[in-house]
């Protein structure tokens, strides 16, 4: 590890420095600020970019590897390095930054863009606050995507609850405080027990070391302290994946954030649960991983059923977004640990989906929310015929949660249940369901606030704005791209699927009928 | 020194051979408490208008230069007085190395910052310390004087002796000794305990707990020593060392004084089942005091117990490593589980305290397993300490500043929406929580992360219940912070005093150590590391 190239953690130190910068202008300059975080975000974005399109496909599996020594007495180094998961998810990331700064950009200083009836106590919030916790964020989240260190990772992941736990509880909704407090100890929890991982993972090691390049290198012997490591990092990722039953404080950290703040929380902060168990669990522990694989697909379906049962009777439109995530989230393990080459390059790309599916489904609710200050569905009514540009974007991104064909989301269902269908007939056709059910949840909320007679608050809603376009179109606009033309991400993301599957020492089960459908081939 | 002379006149030989002693190991000691003997002179001779002033200086400067010496040393590896000395008996019973030098740093840094504290005057009416001790709480004069700047200035020469009680407690490898050191810092604590500026009568009973029980505790020492002089026919710990692996005697004698030993001890550092005081002596005695306490006493307390069962009983490990574990597991739990009740900040942080004891006490585990010494546990516990008493005593500290008519506002329902009044201090107080929950980059987190790293292998068990509880610990920390960012704020809050130099100085001090140290640990680490030594 004697490779030095500073473009990650460049990539990684910009918005920390905009955070910094938000941070340290005075109140009153809100929109300096705002102007700010959109122009850091955007700047990061170009960059990201620049680093996309300079990956080499046929290439090493991890590049851009620039390693610093941190602390040498524990043998922990700054080391930022992508591979194709990591490359993709970061450029999801940075994408929904700007896209959530311009859709929050009204929510805290004006009365039509807050989603809370004005009170009379009327709580002044800090403006500069949030849009500085945003790029704080981006910060921990490039970090914990790029870090090629466990140690290294480990800090990004801890620390990246402290902005989300400040949005949450300053931010956020009547019951903020509950909301903001169950989300943090439930990551410590889980943070905790992948920390006493780390240390395991380091004592017990052969090569007594962090760098996740030479761990794999050197994978440790299948006994039962590789099982309990296994379970630390996968309980902590399962918590913010969040796998069912370990999902309880997602809907309430999801109802109670401000939109924005939700659409990141959701769309990037529970990647990176999914994220880890393909960078960790399955290369690091690659026997305890194939040892648990079956419980997690059984715990992965049920997660798809149960969450999208509970989805289709909430009344509370955030509250219903974040079940559905839950139940995605559910595919996305079922792809994960199928150990196929489909499945896990359909999990990856339905991560990426998933986030600009969700994130502009979270945009599109908050915007709604904004005009009827209500987070309840049956105070809306026939909308579309007030708002139609937003009832169409509302559709749109509707029905890309319920992985419409043509909709980027639909290829990466499919590669999942393909994926899943080689090794696990039956759980596959059960997953299936999962997605009748989807159409059941979008299509019902669209009808009941959307259609129907106009009720007499809707006729006062204006239409999107131009901001407001612009924050969510680019989303849309990509999803209805890479649902016609994949490639070029699956292009990225397959080799370091391949690569992770060989970790775990599992190749694609030889097919009877023909070749399965897969991305590229 | 009196005692020490008073035994060797006590001896049979008729004529005193006086014992060679390294004085310039000792320079940290002897600046100490020579300024406490000035500062004692000072109150007798200096007029009350400029009292104040000059002990402020007396004290910073000895310690200080205490400080500097103690780096000066820090390759010094010596036991004095000198190994076979003319006096037989106390051979060697002050053990300078490397590990009693780092705690002796510890200790004097951590006082300089209490110091700080102590020269507070801004944010009271005269400073957090009483004005006159010995005046009957609610008596005109008291009202009177309560009014006026007066100042008990003695609380800097007492601070000082307990410092230098503190400096010689760690590093006496001799039990006599330690007890006469254990006296020397714990009475001045007494004192100090009882002499808050507001809220007296529970400053005073605070004091008087503190008394009674640690002069309870250190009745339980003394008895154990008298044990161990039966079993060993020496209270040298490397004559008990060998008694323990030479012995035909009885084991009894050495386990029944192994434990009274140890509860004396475990009451200093506040250690679970003798913890009890903790949070009522943290409550009463004034803020700057509280905090000396529960950084330098702790540092003290865990420098002794290091040395105690590391030296003299490291052989035996085996028959007391079972206590030791048990009082780490009840120290966690019962610091993290009792912690969750109390709405007061200042008890909080006692419970805190009490928690991260048994952090530390993990750690130490893992230095003595096997018998054989383990550099990896005693790093850790240095480190651990270090942070600790950094961030321990900047939290403290703050509370000087949120303040209503009755003094400190310190209930937990008086810090809502304290961020809006003051978003300094809010942040201040979120890093120093957030740190000693243990999230990364702070302090707090490497310090955990070192001290379960070095426990892995010898008490896993342990560091998943430290995991645990950690977590649990962290529901309280995290109240504090929705307190003051997510809640609004009361009606009549409290006010945010501006504090004066002297506690601005040491509050951002210990913030950064706390923030410096968990971004960039590695010197420390490597001092700990090079100070994971002691002479046996």
């Amino acid at each position: 590890m004697s490779q030095h190239n500073p473009a990650l953690l460049i990539l990684t130190a910009l918005p920390l420095v905009g955070a910094l910068a938000v941070f340290s202008l005075r109140e009153a300059q809100a929109k300096l600020a705002k102007q700010l975080s959109l122009a850091v975000s955007l700047a990061v974005l170009v960059y990201t970019m620049v680093v996309l399109f300079s990956f080499d496909t046929k290439g090493d599996r991890f590049q851009f590897v620039g390693s610093w020594t941190w602390i040498k007495a524990f043998g922990v180094h700054l080391a930022f390095g992508v591979d194709g998961i990591a490359l993709v998810l970061t450029a999801m990331a940075v994408l929904l930054v700007p896209a959530v700064i311009l859709a929050s950009w009204n929510a805290l200083d004006s009365r039509a863009g807050s989603e809370e009836a004005a009170t009379a106590s009327g709580r002044r919030r800090s403006v500069k606050n949030y849009f500085g916790l945003i790029l704080l964020l981006e910060f921990f989240m490039i970090g914990v995507f790029t870090a090629m260190d466990v140690f290294l990772f480990y800090v990004f992941f801890e620390a990246m609850l402290v902005p989300m736990y400040f949005i949450i509880g300053s931010f956020g909704g009547p019951r903020r405080q509950y909301a903001a407090m169950k989300f943090f100890l439930y990551s410590l929890v889980g943070g905790l027990l992948m920390l006493a991982s780390v240390i395991g993972l380091y004592v017990t090691s052969s090569v007594k070391t962090f760098s996740i390049s030479e761990l794999i290198a050197h994978p440790m012997p299948d006994n039962t302290t590789q099982k309990w490591l296994f379970l630390g990092f996968f309980i902590a990722f399962a918590i913010k994946a969040p796998l069912v039953p370990f999902h309880t404080w997602l809907p309430d950290a999801g109802a109670e954030a401000p939109a924005g703040g939700a659409a990141l929380l959701v769309g990037v902060l529970d990647k990176v649960g999914t994220f880890g168990f393909l960078r960790y669990c399955l290369p690091l522990f690659p026997d305890a991983s194939r040892y648990f694989a079956t419980p997690v697909l059984i715990l992965s379906v049920i997660g798809i059923l149960y969450a999208a049962f509970l989805a289709i009777g909430q009344r509370d439109m955030k509250r219903l977004v974040a079940y559905t995530s839950v139940a995605h989230f559910g595919f996305i393990g079922l792809g994960i640990f199928a150990f196929t080459t489909q499945g896990g390059t359909g999990a990856v790309l339905y991560m990426v989906n998933h986030g600009f599916s969700t994130g502009a489904l979270f945009i599109v609710v908050g915007l709604l929310i904004a005009r009827g200050k209500s987070r309840n569905v049956d105070d809306y009514g026939g909308a579309a015929k007030v708002t139609p540009i937003l009832s169409g974007m509302f559709l749109l991104a509707g029905l890309s949660a319920l992985a419409l064909p043509g909709m980027s989301t639909f290829v990466s269902e499919f590669l999942v249940l393909v994926g899943t269908f080689t090794r696990h007939k039956g759980l596959a056709v059960l997953a299936t369901t999962g997605i009748i059910l989807a159409a059941i949840y979008v299509l019902y909320l669209y009808k009941r606030t959307f259609q129907g007679p106009v009720t007499e608050k809707v006729t006062r809603f204006h239409d999107l704005n131009a901001r407001e376009v612009f924050a969510v179109a680019p989303l849309i606009a990509l999803i209805v791209f890479l649902g016609v033309y994949p490639k070029p991400v699956l292009d990225v993301i397959n080799p370091a699927v391949k690569q992770t599957l060989v970790n775990v020492h599992k190749s694609d089960p030889t097919p009877k009928y023909g070749t399965a459908a897969g991305g590229t081939k | 020194m009196s005692a020490l002379v008073s035994v060797a006149a006590a001896a049979p030989v008729p004529t005193i051979t006086t014992p060679s002693v390294a004085y310039l190991a000792l320079l940290p000691i002897f600046i100490v408490l020579g300024a406490a003997l000035v500062g004692v002179l000072v109150e007798a001779v200096v007029p009350r208008t400029e009292r104040f002033a000059v002990q402020v200086g007396v004290t910073l400067t000895a310690l200080v230069a205490a400080a500097i010496s103690t780096g000066a040393l820090h390759n010094k590896t010596l036991t004095t007085p000198s190994p076979r000395g003319s006096d037989p008996f106390f051979r060697g019973s002050l053990a300078v190395d490397k590990a009693g030098l780092f705690i002796q740093g510890t200790i004097l840094v951590l006082a300089v910052m209490a110091a700080l504290l102590l020269a507070e005057r801004s944010v009271d009416v005269g400073s957090p310390i009483v004005a006159s001790s010995a005046t009957v709480v609610g008596s005109p004069e008291d009202k009177r004087l309560a009014a006026s700047g007066r100042v008990q200035t003695e609380v800097f020469p007492l601070m000082l002796f307990a410092v230098a009680g503190m400096l010689i407690f760690p590093i006496s490898n001799n039990l006599l000794l330690m007890f006469v050191a254990l006296e020397v810092l714990s009475l001045p604590l007494y004192l100090m305990a009882g002499m808050s500026r507001r809220r007296r009568l529970l400053s005073q009973e605070a004091a008087v707990k503190y008394f009674l029980l640690g002069a309870f505790a250190s009745a339980f020492f003394l008895y154990g020593i008298a044990l161990l002089y039966g079993y060993a026919n020496s209270v040298d710990l490397h004559d008990i060392f060998i008694a323990a692996n030479t012995s035909t005697k009885s084991d009894v004698l050495l386990y029944v004084g192994l434990a009274l030993l140890l509860v004396g001890l475990l009451f200093k550092a506040g250690i679970a089942p003798f913890h009890s005081w903790t949070p009522d002596v943290y409550q009463g005695s004034p803020t700057p005091v509280t905090a000396f306490m529960a950084a330098c006493t702790k540092v003290a307390a865990f420098g002794a117990i290091l040395r105690v069962l590391y030296v003299g009983f490291s052989s035996t490990s085996h028959d007391w490593r079972p206590i030791v574990w048990a009082a780490a597991i009840a120290s966690m739990v019962v610091g993290a589980i009792f912690g969750l009740t109390q709405t007061d900040i200042k008890r909080i942080l006692a419970y805190s305290s009490i928690a991260h004891a048994g952090f530390i006490l993990v750690g130490f585990l893992a230095s003595t397993a096997d018998g054989t010494p383990n550099k990896d546990g005693i790093q850790s516990v240095l480190f651990y300490l270090l942070t600790y008493g950094f961030t321990t005593l900047a939290a403290f500290g703050l509370l000087m500043v949120v303040r209503d008519a009755d003094g400190e506002a310190t209930h937990l329902s008086q810090w809502s929406g304290l961020a809006r009044k003051s978003p300094v201090v809010a942040a201040v107080m979120t890093v120093l929580l957030l740190s000693m929950a243990g999230i990364p980059l702070t302090s707090g987190f490497i310090g955990k992360f070192i001290v379960f790293k070095a426990a892995w292998h010898s008490a896993g068990p342990l560091v998943v219940i430290a995991l645990v509880t950690s977590a649990v610990a962290a529901f309280f920390y995290l109240r504090i912070v929705v307190m003051m960012y997510f809640a609004e704020p009361p009606e009549h809050g409290p006010t945010i005093a501006i504090p004066g130099w002297s506690t601005t100085i040491a509050l951002t001090f210990g913030t950064v150590v706390t923030i410096a140290l968990g971004v960039f640990p590695q010197p420390i680490v490597d001092l700990a590391g090079k100070a994971a030594h002691l002479t046996t």
